[in-house]
């Protein structure tokens, strides 16, 4: 009975949703005549993934391959950032000169879209792929180095006092306090970081080329496939939504 | 008697945006080794101010303060705080925020197992040994507040330092563990300065009741001597004429003579 209930509570209501969506989706595709309907975007999108990882030569890979370089691009692109961003926070959000001195190029570059940065990425980086993880790079570095500031400077002065009082060493103080007080900022930061290069590259692919998810999704509209663009935008959501409930869950570990 | 800690014309100003705050004035206080003093007036009267002073944790603008002949000169394993809201680490167990604290006294001088004995002497003092894998969020408010009282004992330090430790707790837990406090001190001959409210602790567990008139430039007011045999039983204490006079005394410093204005 109580199974039941659980069911009805909170399987329902999604799958409603899902369904009228699909309802929609349908009713809007009988009236165009260019946009395909769930039926047929569904065989071709088993038809894809029958074979993900086939190899016929450099601009012709199985959806698997695509996904995966995709993935490799931000993974590289946001890992950087993290090695740069999240030691750069930690000294902004501790010192406060550091924070003055950096608040007005982060607040100024902050809005920038990271799309921008491309063109510097390719002059400097002669190449389009370094370049596509560089724009994740820009794109990612902004939340993590302010997220983990924020986390810095909102250590309760209960803590501080007990690191005075205990008169613990630098190194006591940031493994055993600052470290663990800030993570769960730190795991926002990376949480809202990942969303964004995720975001980032279908775009960026889009300009550069080469196997990615979002050149192959720029292919296909050259193809003229559109059930392929409709695959690619429910896999870029798919994968974007597995990317951020893991991180919620490891941020969920971590919170105190 | 030596005296332990001595505090000799202290003054403590905040600076303010409508200028120096005067805090404290003209404070002297000597207190002498195995005493147990308690430091009571109205709240804004700067006695967490006072004991802060004595931790270390700010510093006199005026005045000296010495701890066993040596001068504060900023927080030190001798002197031992407890704080009012426990201030455990929320992500260490009981074991290792205790653990934490006898690591940096005695880390350089004794091996692993000595400091495990240690944290484990700290946590039996007060019955703590069945929750030592807990995290502070698995146990009562009296039980936080007992582990922060270990953290500070397992330093053996000089001085152990209260800020209103009960103050949180409920009347029964705060009753029960100022039984257990009683009995540590007895057992540890600990010099304790503790901050309260509360005139009915202050009486049950001083020596001396350090008695502070209302702030701006709040100081020492009276003191008082609690003459009571020890070890003490509030039971017994409860029908005590000399319990009642030192209560009422207590009492008639608070709101007779430094009555509050109403706000």
């Amino acid at each position: 009975m109580k199974f039941k209930k659980y069911l009805a509570e909170n399987l329902v209501p999604p799958l409603l949703g899902i369904a009228l969506f699909i309802l929609f989706w349908a009713v809007l595709a009988q009236t165009s005549e260019n946009l395909p309907g769930p039926m047929k975007t569904w065989d071709s999108a088993v038809a894809l993934f029958s074979d993900p990882f086939y190899q016929k030569g450099p601009n012709d890979q199985g959806i698997g391959w695509n996904i995966l370089a995709s993935l490799q691009r931000v993974g590289v692109g946001f890992g950087f950032a993290a090695l740069v961003g999240i030691p750069l926070g930690f000294m902004v959000g501790r010192f406060d000169f550091l924070n003055k001195m950096s608040a007005p190029i982060v607040n100024m570059l902050r809005p920038v879209s990271p799309l921008a940065w491309l063109p510097i990425g390719l002059l400097v980086l002669k190449a389009a792929n370094p370049a596509a993880i560089w724009v994740i790079f820009i794109s990612s570095i902004w939340p993590m180095i302010i997220n983990t500031a924020m986390g810095v400077r909102q250590l309760p002065q209960d803590y501080l006092n007990v690191a005075r009082v205990l008169n613990l060493s630098e190194w006591k103080i940031f493994t055993k306090i600052l470290f663990p007080a800030t993570l769960p900022y730190m795991l926002t930061g990376i949480r809202l970081a990942i969303g964004t290069a995720w975001l980032v590259i279908v775009a960026a692919e889009m300009l550069t080329g080469g196997v990615g998810i979002g050149f192959w999704v720029w292919d296909e509209w050259n193809n003229l496939n559109v059930e392929h663009i409709i695959i690619a935008i429910f896999i870029v959501g798919i994968v974007g939504l597995l990317l951020e409930t893991l991180l919620v869950k490891i941020a969920k570990r971590f919170s105190y | 008697m030596k005296k332990y800690v001595q505090i000799e014309n202290v003054q403590m100003s905040f600076s303010t945006k409508q200028g120096t705050f005067v805090a404290l004035k003209d404070i002297d206080l000597k207190i002498e080794r195995g005493e147990f003093i308690t430091l009571i007036g109205h709240s804004g009267c700067g006695k967490s101010t006072l004991l802060n002073l004595i931790a270390g944790l700010l510093m006199p603008t005026e005045g000296v303060m010495l701890c066993a002949d040596r001068e504060i000169a900023g927080p030190g394993p001798d002197r031992g705080v407890v704080f009012q809201n426990h201030s455990l680490l929320p992500w260490l167990t009981c074991f290792e925020n205790v653990h934490l604290a006898v690591e940096r006294v005695f880390g350089a001088t004794e091996n692993k197992a000595q400091l495990h004995q240690r944290t484990r002497a700290a946590l039996a003092l007060v019955d703590l040994t069945h929750a030592e894998h807990k995290y502070p969020h698995e146990i009562s408010g009296g039980m936080k507040q007992r582990v922060g009282i270990a953290r500070a004992l397992s330093m053996q330090p000089k001085v152990l330092l209260m800020d209103e430790p009960f103050g949180a707790l409920d009347a029964l837990t705060r009753a029960h563990l100022q039984d257990e406090l009683m009995k540590i001190v007895a057992a540890t001959n600990s010099t304790v300065v503790m901050v309260t409210h509360d005139v009915d602790e202050a009486v049950l567990l001083s020596d001396r009741i350090v008695m502070m008139t209302n702030g701006p430039a709040a100081t020492i007011g009276e003191i008082l001597t609690v003459d009571l045999p020890k070890p003490r039983n509030r039971l017994a204490l409860a029908n005590d004429v000399n319990y009642h006079r030192l209560r009422g005394a207590v009492l008639e410093f608070l709101y007779q003579k430094q009555a509050k204005k109403a706000a």
